[in-house]
């Protein structure tokens, strides 16, 4: 070790001297306006530089010390860094604490994973492990969901996480429906948006102009999205990988530009507004009833309050996205969807074994585009106004970077991604500027340590020997 | 002898300036392995191609032919020639689905059987019984082919985890599910050891006695050929060279010619 010592400062002393070189243009200097006479000048930020630059140091030495096998001094460092993260110490930004004792977490817990490692083989490998691990993986999927039913009801259930709740579950459902075209049948889509966009003005306009209810209107939004699945299937059906990713991602921008410049029925840029909520057995969540209706509050006889509606959305949004994973499920277990992971794997193969491939990629495309059109619906309905802002390409990547991030095909992955995805920027809020860094650091360590996706697993439609949960040995 | 299962008439198949099949015309009969042979880039994998439907011939006609029916395979879009016809095919390099299981690569080739039985999904969606019987049959139809390829301890194995050989088996049991009335092998026994050939070879002759099926084999592998082979066409620069019993093939000049080079040493 002793012989080492100087090659682990030397490498440190490098890192830190990047981290210099890279941050002294990035967070060194700052240019300030001081009025418009005199324009432009710069301030200089220093010390911030040098905590950080002294944070590198400081992590790479410790990082370097726990891979030689000095842990206790590694751990020694981290903890350090994390007492000066949090300590009361008067640092220029908030952003500098966290950077601090972030690192220094981060560093605690490389010196502790060689210990954590052998802790997790050795438990893994026991009898009680194995039995453990399989209840697991069984119950986890039903422990979220009875967190995810629980949810209104627990004491941290304000507006806000609520709201957050909402969000992430219809993130959910696009993602399990983007999920039947992508990580089942294999087809590149990068238009998904479309889709959610035609139910979402579906119900819009067949309920401000024709007076429908939402829930007449939920399966013709589904029905009309599935229809502009098939249209878009039809001319890609030739295409793969980047090509058909390419011309997906035109149908969704077609989609959004039709909206966009067909003012006399969508209203154009102005959008729709005053779309009636969803209703409870007719019931209204409004404070007072329309003519001739009931409110929620009337029918159950409780005081008004504006969070029965918003719990309403969430169960209601639940309720959509628990559909959409049963439909997926059972269609996973049917020839047809047998028949699209197949396509996924080798379409030659499966034309020689006399599968239609247009009508397979066409079903996909089909079903995947209903049940974004159910969470469009859905959409409109929460949202009260919806315009062509709301549908633009980054959405579809959102939920294309949920299934993907998820691990292609696995469901539980695509709640677990949607959780991070569309959580984490929120929880993230209070590093201010510096949210999405951290975010897409997220991304990129998940990337690294898990390049399949959060759930790689791939459990078998069908076994022909089912006791045997190993997988046949 | 009864008429011919599969009847393969004046074949060309051009592209751009190349003729990679050259007016070829021979039949194989039902209950009968079919070799076809020649070397390297003498077309036989351009004919498969172009009656399994890959390829749209440029002249010549392909007749598949059961009692009084008939398929004009030339006619038909490449997935009819395996769902309607019923040609199954394996491929020279193999093209399993690796990320499957081998019960559903078993499975998946039942499709269209299976997409009748649950109503086009929509009876298999409300879980009817029906369709659930016909499931419980196409699953012991992949048993009975698992057992006869040793493959039933790994039905729940990812197929592209399986070695090479049981690969090999695999792709052959997965055309046989399609029940098909003819059965194209590319090269089946490429990269396979001597006792996987044997094995192969008592596969075959099953496929051919047991299930009655016609199975046209393109083959290197002399001794696969000459033990198994009721017949053998032999393809040297796209044409047809020769046609007969393995024992007439054998002692042919023209084969000798393609094979060995001619004793003058000019190209034949």
């Amino acid at each position: 070790m002793g012989a080492r010592l100087p090659a682990i400062l030397k490498d440190a002393g490098l890192t830190a001297f990047v981290a210099a070189a890279l941050g002294i243009f990035i967070v060194g200097f700052r240019t300030i306006d001081i009025g418009s006479t005199r324009g432009l000048s710069f301030d200089y930020e220093f010390v911030d530089l040098a905590i950080a630059v002294a944070t590198v140091f400081l992590g790479r030495l410790g990082l370097q010390l726990a891979a030689a096998g000095q842990r206790l001094p590694a751990i020694a460092l981290g903890v350090i860094l994390f007492v000066v993260g949090v300590s009361p110490l008067k640092m220029p930004s908030t952003f500098l604490h966290w950077f601090v004792a972030l690192g220094g977490v981060a560093l605690i817990l490389r010196g502790m994973w060689p210990w954590a490692q052998a802790a997790i083989g050795s438990a893994g490998a026991s009898p009680r492990g194995v039995a453990l691990k399989q209840a697991g993986t069984k119950w986890f999927g039903w422990a979220l969901l009875g967190g995810a039913v629980l949810m209104p009801f627990s004491p941290m259930a304000d507006q806000k996480t609520m709201d957050l709740g909402v969000l992430i579950l219809t993130y959910v459902m696009l993602g399990w429906g983007l999920n039947i075209v992508v990580g089942l049948a294999g087809l590149l889509d990068l238009g998904y948006v479309a889709f959610y966009a035609v139910g979402a003005y579906a119900y819009a306009l067949l309920s401000t102009q024709h007076g429908m209810g939402f829930w007449a209107v939920l399966p013709v939004a589904g029905m009309i999205a599935a229809l502009f699945g098939v249209l878009l299937g039809f001319p890609v059906l030739r295409l793969r990988g980047d090509y058909l990713a390419i011309v997906t991602m035109g149908f969704g921008e077609i989609i959004r530009l039709v909206l966009l410049n067909w003012v006399d029925l969508t209203n154009g840029p102005a959008g729709i507004g005053s779309i009636p909520g969803p209703t409870f057995f007719g019931a209204t969540f409004t404070e007072r009833a329309p003519a001739g209706g009931q409110t929620f509050s009337e029918m159950m006889g409780i005081p008004f309050s504006s969070n029965h509606r918003l719990i309403f959305l969430y169960y209601l949004i639940l309720a959509l996205a628990l559909v959409t994973h049963l439909f997926t499920q059972r269609m996973r277990r049917l020839p047809v969807g047998r028949a699209w992971e197949a396509l996924r794997e080798d379409e030659t193969a499966c034309q020689a074994l006399g599968i239609n491939p247009t009508n397979t990629k066409l079903t996909a495309f089909a079903v995947g585009a209903m049940f974004a059109g159910f969470a469009g619906c859905f959409f409109a309905a929460k949202q009260r106004f919806i315009s062509p802002e709301s549908f633009v390409f980054i959405e579809s990547a959102i939920i294309l970077a949920i299934v993907v991030l998820g691990g292609m095909g696995s469901q539980i992955g695509v709640v677990l991604a949607s959780i991070l995805l569309i959580g984490m920027p929120e929880w993230f809020r209070d590093l201010g500027n510096y949210r999405m860094l951290a975010f897409g650091l997220a991304m990129v360590l998940i990337m690294v340590y898990r390049p399949r996706g959060l759930v790689a697993h791939r459990e078998p439609s069908v076994r022909l020997h089912p006791a045997d949960p190993g997988g046949g040995r | 002898m009864s008429h011919p299962l599969i009847e393969v008439e004046h074949l060309t198949m051009r592209f751009g300036g190349l003729l990679a099949v050259d007016d070829v015309s021979f039949a194989a009969w039902p209950g009968q392995i079919t070799a076809v042979i020649g070397p390297n880039g003498a077309g036989k994998t351009t004919l498969y191609n172009c009656i399994t439907g890959f390829y749209k011939p440029t002249v010549g006609r392909l007749t598949l032919r059961e009692g009084d029916r008939t398929w004009l395979l030339e006619r038909m879009l490449g997935f009819e020639i395996g769902q309607k016809a019923r040609v199954a095919r394996t491929f020279q390099n193999i093209r399993l689905f690796g990320g499957m299981t081998v019960l559903e690569n078993l499975l998946v080739a039942q499709h269209n059987k299976l997409m009748r039985a649950s109503g086009w999904s929509l009876l298999g969606l409300a879980g009817v019984r029906g369709f659930r019987e016909a499931e419980a049959a196409a699953i012991e139809l992949a048993r009975g082919w698992l057992e006869r390829i040793g493959l039933v301890a790994d039905a729940d194995r990812p197929a592209g985890e399986l070695p090479y050989g049981a690969q090999r088996r695999l792709e052959i049991a997965r055309a046989m599910c399609t029940e098909p009335r003819l059965l194209c092998l590319d090269e089946p026994a490429a990269g396979l050891n001597p006792r996987e050939s044997a094995e192969l070879n008592q596969l075959l002759t099953s496929i051919r006695d047991r299930d009655g099926v016609g199975v046209l084999l393109i083959e290197h592998d002399m001794s696969v050929v000459m033990s198994i082979s009721d017949r053998v066409v032999v393809l040297d620069y796209g044409r047809k060279i020769a046609d007969g019993d393995p024992a007439q093939v054998r002692r042919d000049p023209a084969v000798i010619r393609a094979y060995l080079g001619a004793e003058e040493g000019v190209d034949a």
